[in-house]
């Protein structure tokens, strides 16, 4: 068993508070990588961590690594805008983030952790007839599904954000907006640091600075384990989560080529400020740009990816402009706040812009990846299914359809109806 | 921000152009297999490093052009028209420029 934290309650809180607080002890250990694990899950971000969880958790198999060749939650897991919705409109998405949001609600008390998972509701702006008729499909086909959603009027959304451009002269008028109250906002180093930590206390051992190089193979061509930079590493089964670096990661264990390709994304934090913004504004169609406050009071938000495929964890200034200019068009009192800091992540962009969890073409590889803009708020349901199909060797109910093979079969699932052309989804 | 250098109108801002994605997609014969066509529309090599990629000069000389940049350093070595026959006109054109020895 771990080191331990222990469990975490108020009580707790005051006794070590009156201590000096000496005796919280690391939340998770440090281990050094044993011979082998029945399960190694590639990629220390939410998406691995939650799947170890899970199968701790879930399956009893406690014999797990998650590796990491950073640290936990180094990567999109902590780059990201933190938004969590279940705005899908095509089968195989639809269940599956309703499922996550379900996941969500009960999370922080799952994991005894706070993850900060903050219900504050998104509001998808429309600005035409032709996209109040679009949302209004949308708003539908999300309650038909079981995801709340209710049309608002120009002045209901009013009601809610009153600083949004409601001047007559504004550019892009304000029309109205499809609004789920069920969906929010998360701490996302807290979602790491919590799956990470009852990960930990199950028995499952997270290695960091544990970079995989190399993938070991059975003559009949089944995986056995990874070379790492701290050696050799047996397993029976490999879950690759490192969304980002899938196609390197797939190459290197013979998959082969994916439906997927590397594209940056920025995101974006003001100053702090005061209470500003109660719930998440995204604004698409016209230009592309959301928006939420955290809980220190920073303006949180992002835009389109750079269009253009990319490894290098920085943006570029067009796209900084672009969504400055979505942020003074949307709510113009953000004018004079300052940009604290802006950063780039890895996207997977995948070829329909949906997600992939799957078996591969090697025996004992999985794959979870190809999440584009989207993978922070599928965390939970990302862990749940991958899991269940690495114990199982059989897909989730909800991720039924979220398999390599739709290419093949011509059955995408393409939100946008952009086509194979990864950075357009 | 990317300075891509039209071989018609010299280095310019990548804002001038729009992105067409993978330049080494060899598209199969219309008769040919599902599985090659499943590889040509959706796999990619997505690599690390120099990729051949098209982008097209849509605020500028409007011409497509084969770029080929370092995905990680976003370096750009070379650009060329992405039309075979004119990429041969360029060629030449540049190889008369060059004065002889």
């Amino acid at each position: 068993m771990a080191a331990g934290a222990g469990r975490y309650s108020a009580v707790r809180l005051l006794k070590e508070g009156l201590l000096g607080n000496r005796g919280w002890g690391r939340a998770w250990r440090d281990p050094v990588p044993r011979k082998g694990y029945d399960v190694i899950i590639v990629g220390g971000g939410g998406h691995g961590l939650a799947t170890a969880y899970y199968l701790a958790k879930e399956h009893r198999m406690r014999n797990v690594a998650v590796l990491e060749k950073g640290w936990i939650g180094g990567g999109n897991a902590g780059r990201n805008t933190t938004i969590i919705r279940a705005n899908y409109m095509l089968p195989g998405n639809t269940d599956f983030y309703r499922y996550s949001i379900d996941v969500w609600e009960t999370l922080s008390k799952d994991l005894n952790f706070n993850v900060m998972f903050s219900q504050r509701g998104h509001l998808a702006l429309f600005h035409s007839p032709a996209e109040r008729d679009a949302a209004a499909r949308r708003a539908n086909i999300m309650r038909l599904n079981g995801v709340d959603a209710e049309l608002l009027d120009r002045e209901a959304v009013r009601e809610k954000v009153p600083h949004l451009d409601f001047s007559d002269d504004a550019r892009f008028r304000i029309e109205g907006a499809v609004w789920q109250p069920r969906a929010g906002t998360a701490r996302h180093d807290a979602v790491n640091w919590g799956y990470a930590r009852a990960a930990d206390e199950m028995g499952v051992d997270i290695i960091q600075n544990c970079e995989v190089v190399g993938f070991l193979n059975d003559a009949a061509g089944r995986v056995t384990g990874v070379r790492t930079t701290r050696g050799d590493i047996l397993a029976e089964k490999v879950g690759v989560a490192v969304a980002g670096h899938s196609s390197r990661l797939a190459q290197m264990a013979g998959v082969g080529r994916l439906p997927i390709e590397a594209h940056k994304l920025q995101a974006f934090v003001s100053e702090p400020i005061k209470p500003h913004l109660d719930c998440v504004v995204a604004f698409a169609g016209i230009g592309h740009f959301y928006i939420s406050q955290s809980d220190k009071g920073g303006m949180v938000f992002g835009g389109d990816i750079e269009m253009y495929n990319s490894y290098a964890q920085r943006g570029a200034l067009p796209v900084v402009e672009d969504v400055a200019a979505c942020a003074c068009q949307v709510m113009p009192s953000l004018g004079r706040v300052k940009l604290l800091r802006h950063w780039a992540g890895i996207m997977d962009m995948s070829m329909d812009g949906s997600p992939i969890i799957d078996r591969t073409s090697v025996p004992g590889v999985y794959l979870n990846a190809g999440w584009c803009y989207g993978g922070f708020k599928a965390t939970p349901a990302s862990g749940v299914c991958f899991a269940h199909l690495l114990a199982t060797d059989t897909p989730h109910p909800v991720a039924e359809e979220l398999t390599l093979g739709r290419f093949e079969r011509g059955s995408t699932i393409d939100e946008k109806g952009a086509g194979a052309r990864a950075w357009l989804h | 921000m990317l300075r891509i250098p039209c071989p018609y109108c010299g280095p310019r801002d990548h804002a001038e152009f729009d992105y067409g994605g993978d330049a080494t997609v060899v598209w199969p014969a219309l008769d040919d297999t599902t599985e090659a066509w499943v590889e040509a529309l959706y796999f990619r090599d997505d690599p690390k490093g120099p990729h051949r990629e098209l982008w097209r000069h849509a605020r500028g000389c409007r011409l497509w052009l084969i770029v080929e940049r370092d995905t990680v350093t976003h370096e750009i070595s070379a650009a060329h028209p992405a039309h075979p026959g004119m990429a041969d006109e360029v060629t030449a054109q540049s190889q008369a420029e060059t004065p002889s020895a």
